[in-house]
């Protein structure tokens, strides 16, 4: 033990007293006329949103990180913290900062920074990783500029600089990005539009966030993670309820002022309410989905893939997950209805169970009544529903199911067992993600295929991969377009992901609150008190 | 005495050494990864193993035990693995809305409990005791949450009386503090208040039964003087047993009553870094727990002395 642990020790232990009698007896910071107070999805515990895909930490690096592009509600990609040339043979790539880029400690915003930053990302996201292979340097100019030379023209470059959701490349101060992406960071100056304002940080309890002064916002009107943030409000307090009827009731009484996620079953409580308004905010939202395991009987066979996705019916796992229909819908297409890449090839039997055809396509896979393991998670709504709906088809179609239930972490761990269903592994689970991320097909995770390489499940279908490249060597959207399409066929067809329907969560808040933005991810610009 | 606390509290350390070694083994034999919790839903395996390898969770788990161990002698029982915040700083935070809850309900308790218990042991089977064993029987069977919901909807929504959730220190302001604690107290001390209640009546139907008493009553002694000084006494120590394990209970969790009230006390931090895997939060409640029966027991059991006389260490 170093001198220094010794000192550690006691001081961590006054620092708890001291805590703990603050927690008791002293005063909390007062909260302002402008605080807007919100309750988010979870509770923010992880603040590392290169290190995490926790949609919650994204949502947090949006408050106090900027990226250097970003994308319309067009799904047009724009210029944020940068502007962008590209070379004739659209090869080099020369990014340019915008003036008056400042971090929360009042330095100025460099190129160096920008480089730092895109080499932390690329070290862990799931885009950058097949971009880094086609990227030959990464230069600094100066100050404001850095060149990214390509080995051939990529569309990738650009998407992964913009991408939306987890994980967005947030700049950072190159120190901070100098962290292995393996390891969390410890300190959180960015140069958006929020600060995080550190000493009232509660992890799981409360986020508290003041407007940046010096920030500068685009003069470009705000379209989702594009345009000008202009922050209206002086503070912002997230608040974590574990129990969302207490926040359903927080925001009729005017405790809270905005609800990101209001669960389907209490919606009746406040969507009639006068003084609240209820809508959707995420024009896209979310899909869900089941994984197969490739790697263990009975799903390394094609054909019991392909029973067991005609066998599950989407409106039945919409209505035990949503029940109303104004907020979800089926759909085939694996990179999402409402997507530029949104397919619907196989429409006919994935979205509607066909019982007959499941029992056809088991006979002729010889199916031995190899035991289906399908992990349950118990305590995340979202997630619940679905393996309980489809155990019940499975049985209907004649596999013989055995549930595992668990908590869903204990599932997030178990998923990457790669070990036989017989000696602790799996054979599906259900989980859901942001279409957002979903359109491509790079952030949508169910389509690298590369085998044991891959995400959860490890298909191998090289025509995929190689379709992937051919997708970020694509030169226009159309061919892009094409390829999704050929990728959305061959992934139907040999079983990758079973998609089990698309729905969105509605937002609330009171109406002495304006100018919520539509957008994908949760935003906290431009919104005002009216009165 | 002192020589009997002293060797209490030296004895309890054992105990603690025992519980943490439990612990620490049970965390590591339970299946979930905290470096799974931290990359997030897909991250893949090799990510995960660098990850692992970063938080040191990758070394053997007797190496784990002893660095933990060692840290813990000099008072640091580490940082969250999420977070990266120091264990003891956070249960340092979420300690003050659990003691006012539990010091509220313990007070609400003993002042409604007993003197329910009282009316209730004097005339057995009369209709305040019935009327008492009617509303301990309701104190026991509804569930937290329901009472936590109606007295938020009538209270809170209703009447606008009260606020629905969250917690102020009393820096805040007194009255600040108190109207936010005013329903997770009443809510809570339903069930707490039902079991005092009917220990309380029992003990002192026992004790009214004595030949002590009946030689008060011959004395010409009050009744009212009988029930307080001589019944009441001598049945504390069943009495104040109860309280003491109701006291552990409310400090060590009441994650019902702190998710409906929203209360960032420790109940809820134990739930969100078990489900989190979050190692070190967990062994630094439980050892935090632990002393807190081990210290409770020993209050009440010195408490015996100062009703009983005749017990002696």
């Amino acid at each position: 033990m170093t001198t220094q642990d010794r000192k550690t020790g006691p001081r961590r232990l006054l620092t708890g007293v001291a805590a703990a009698a603050l927690s008791l007896v002293f005063v909390s910071a007062p909260a302002s006329s402008e605080t807007l107070r919100v309750v988010m999805q979870s509770g923010l515990r992880i603040t590392d949103p290169i290190m995490t895909t926790a949609f919650i930490t994204r949502d947090h690096g949006y408050m106090i990180y900027d990226t250097l592009l970003g994308v319309d509600s067009d799904f047009n990609i724009q210029p944020q913290m940068a502007d962008w040339e590209v070379s004739d043979d659209d090869k080099t790539y020369t990014f340019t900062l915008r003036d008056d880029l400042k971090w929360h400690d009042g330095a100025a915003v460099t190129a160096e920074d920008a480089v730092a930053s895109i080499n932390r990302w690329a070290e862990i996201d799931s885009t950058a990783k097949p971009l880094m292979d086609m990227v030959d340097t990464i230069e600094i100019v100066d100050d404001k500029t850095f060149t990214v030379a390509l080995k051939t023209p990529t569309t990738l470059l650009l998407a992964g600089l913009s991408k939306m959701s987890s994980r967005a490349p947030f700049i950072m101060p190159k120190r901070v990005a100098e962290t292995p992406a393996s390891q969390p960071i410890d300190e959180f100056t960015g140069s958006g539009p929020f600060v995080f304002v550190e000493d009232e940080f509660r992890p799981g309890v409360k986020v508290v966030y003041e407007k940046f002064e010096d920030y500068v916002p685009r003069d470009e009107p705000a379209s989702w993670t594009a345009g000008g943030k202009d922050v209206k409000v002086d503070r912002v307090e997230w608040l974590t309820m574990p129990d969302q009827m207490t926040a359903v009731s927080a925001l009729q009484s005017g405790e809270v002022d905005f609800i990101q996620q209001v669960p389907f079953d209490l919606l009746p409580l406040v969507e009639n309410a006068p003084e609240i308004t209820v809508d959707i905010l995420d024009p896209l939202g979310a899909w869900t989905y089941f994984r197969m395991n490739w790697l263990h009987p009975p799903f390394d066979n094609k054909l019991v893939r392909q029973a067991a996705i005609a066998a599950v019916d989407q409106t039945a796992v919409m209505q035990a997950l949503v029940g109303n229909p104004d907020y979800y819908q089926t759909c085939a297409a694996i990179m999402g209805c409402g997507n530029v890449n949104g397919d619907e090839y196989g429409r006919d039997w994935v979205v509607n169970a066909q019982l007959d055809k499941a029992k056809a396509l088991l006979a002729e896979a010889g199916y031995d009544d190899t035991p289906v393991v399908i992990m349950a998670p118990t305590d995340l709504a979202m997630v619940v529903p679905q393996p309980i709906v489809i155990g019940d088809a499975l049985r209907k179609a004649g596999f013989n199911v055995q549930m595992k239930m668990m908590d869903w972490q204990t599932l997030a761990a178990q998923q990457s067992n790669q070990d036989a269903p017989s000696q602790g592994g799996w054979n599906i689970f259900s989980t859901y993600s942001i279409l957002a991320t979903s359109g491509d097909p790079f952030g949508n995770t169910p389509l690298a295929t590369d085998g044991r390489e891959s995400w959860a499940g490890w298909p191998d279908v090289p025509e995929i991969s190689a379709l992937r490249i051919a997708y970020a060597k694509a030169s226009s959207v159309d061919e892009q377009k094409q390829i999704a399409k050929k990728i959305q066929k061959i992934a139907v067809d040999e079983g990758v992901v079973g998609p089990l329907g698309q729905f969105r969560i509605p937002a609330a808040w009171n109406t002495q609150w304006s100018g919520f933005l539509e957008s994908p991810i949760t935003v906290f610009w431009n919104i005002s008190k009216d009165g | 005495m002192l020589s009997y606390v002293l060797k209490r509290v030296l004895s309890s350390v054992p105990v603690m050494i025992v519980v943490a070694v439990v612990i620490f083994a049970l965390l590591r034999l339970t299946p979930g990864d905290p470096a799974a919790v931290l990359a997030g839903n897909d991250a893949t395996a090799e990510q995960l193993a660098k990850i692992r390898e970063s938080l040191e969770l990758d070394e053997p788990i007797l190496v784990q035990l002893l660095t933990w161990f060692r840290n813990l002698l000099a008072g640091d029982l580490g940082e969250s693995l999420l977070s990266g915040i120091p264990v003891v700083r956070m249960i340092g935070e979420r300690v003050g809305p659990t003691l006012a809850l539990a010091a509220g309900t313990i007070s609400v308790t003993i002042l409604v409990a007993i003197p329910m218990g009282i009316v209730a042991a004097r005339r057995p089977g009369g209709v305040l005791d019935r009327m008492v064993m009617a509303l301990s029987v309701l104190g026991f069977s509804v569930p937290i949450f329901v009472t936590g919901y109606v007295l938020i909807y009538l209270f809170a929504l209703k009447l606008g009386w009260l606020p629905v959730q969250g917690y102020r220190p009393p820096g805040d302001g007194l009255w600040s503090f108190a109207q936010r604690l005013i329903l997770p107290v009443l809510a809570l001390s339903g069930v707490y208040v039902a079991l005092v209640a009917r220990i309380t009546r029992s003990s002192i139907i026992e004790v009214l039964g004595e030949d002590y008493i009946r030689t008060a009553r011959a004395k010409g002694a009050p009744e009212r003087r009988i029930l307080l000084r001589h019944a009441l006494r001598n049945a504390a120590v069943p009495i104040v047993t109860i309280i003491g394990i109701g006291i552990a209970s409310l400090i060590t969790g009441v994650v019902v009553t702190e998710s409906v009230f929203n209360l960032p006390g420790l109940g809820r931090l134990v739930v969100e870094a078990v489900l989190a895997r979050d190692y070190p939060v967990i062994q630094g409640l439980i050892l935090l727990f632990s002393f807190t029966y081990i210290l409770i027991n020993l209050v009440v059991d010195i408490l015996y002395t100062v009703f009983d006389p005749r017990i002696r260490y």
